[in-house]
């Protein structure tokens, strides 16, 4: 029976260690994938995967992911809701990876909300 | 659904909303057999003995707010085009087992797909809370990924961290293309 090989994790736990200051409930952002099964047939998981791999490449390290079921807008899939500390939360719909990215630039990093994608604004601002 | 890795995905979040812990996903192939397997087992709150016979009609869930359930319908769906058949034990004190069986050259059998994605994006939504055991055993050659010995290497350090999951997925990707080919 084959493990996983960790031989290196060692190695990148100390360098993370050392690195990463995120603890629990002190994350700048929150950004949830609705991951229903109308989220996931229409590419929920490819959005989730660019996230983790933007996260990574641009060394954020105080934005959580997470995942949620299904959010009620089945024809609006893949959608995401950006929540910045003390703003409300920003629902986007029917995204692709190219809107994904320049979502993540926008929002995340600049914290401008992306308009021509967002559904809604909290729960009374709807676009 | 494209692929099984999305159905793995999308059951596993049933596990999820049961409440569970610990979801184990056991893949078998056996290629002497031409049979495909694929159990997805949780420890989630189960469930309740009237519910179960409605189970697999897409218009029927116990979610509040919500008129259809499609996850388990669609795998079904995926198994019998395949010839093969879905299996669902319950119950409310263990937990959910869901057995999917395909003919592994059935020309309608849809592709593994992505294992890995599947496997690091449930990591990173909910990795610090749940644990998942995978196992996939081609023909003898056998690979397993539990994030309880993960954790127990990583101490203080958080499983969801993006280095972390970046080297976990090139691991599991090196791994599952590696009994792969040895199973072929």
């Amino acid at each position: 029976m084959k493990k996983l090989k960790i031989g290196d994790l060692e190695k990148i736990r100390e360098k993370v260690r050392k690195t990463s200051n995120l603890r629990k409930g002190q994350a700048r952002a929150n950004i949830t994938v609705h991951m229903g099964t109308c989220g996931i047939a229409a590419g929920a998981r490819d959005i989730m995967s660019m996230l983790l791999e933007e996260i990574e490449r641009n060394k954020i390290d105080d934005v959580l992911v997470t995942t949620s079921g299904c959010a009620g807008f089945c024809s609006k899939e893949p959608m995401i809701t950006i929540e910045i500390k003390g703003e409300p939360p920003v629902k986007y719909g029917d995204l692709t990876k190219d809107r994904m990215k320049k979502i993540f630039a926008e929002h995340i990093i600049k914290g401008n909300i992306v308009e021509k994608f967002a559904l809604a604004i909290g729960s009374e601002h709807t676009y | 659904m494209q692929d099984i890795s999305l159905h793995i995905l999308d059951i596993v979040e049933n596990s999820i909303n049961a409440g569970a812990s610990l979801i184990e996903v056991t893949l078998d192939e056996y290629l002497k057999n031409n049979s495909l397997s694929l159990k997805i087992r949780d420890n989630g709150k189960g469930i309740e003995k009237k519910n179960i016979k409605n189970i697999l009609d897409p218009f029927y869930t116990t979610k509040k707010g919500s008129r259809i359930g499609l996850g388990l319908p669609l795998l079904a769906q995926a198994a019998e085009e395949a010839g093969g058949e879905l299996k669902i034990t319950s119950s409310v004190e263990t937990g959910t087992e869901i057995t999917a069986v395909f003919i592994h050259d059935h020309i309608d059998r849809k592709p593994l797909g992505d294992i890995s994605e599947t496997l690091i994006d449930l990591v990173a939504a909910k990795g610090l809370k749940l644990d998942i055991f995978y196992s996939h055993n081609k023909n003898g050659n056998s690979f397993i990924f539990d994030t309880r010995e993960i954790k127990k290497e990583l101490r203080d350090v958080n499983i969801n961290n993006p280095e972390i999951l970046k080297f976990l997925k090139k691991r599991i990707k090196e791994s599952l293309n590696e009994i792969k080919e040895k199973g072929d």
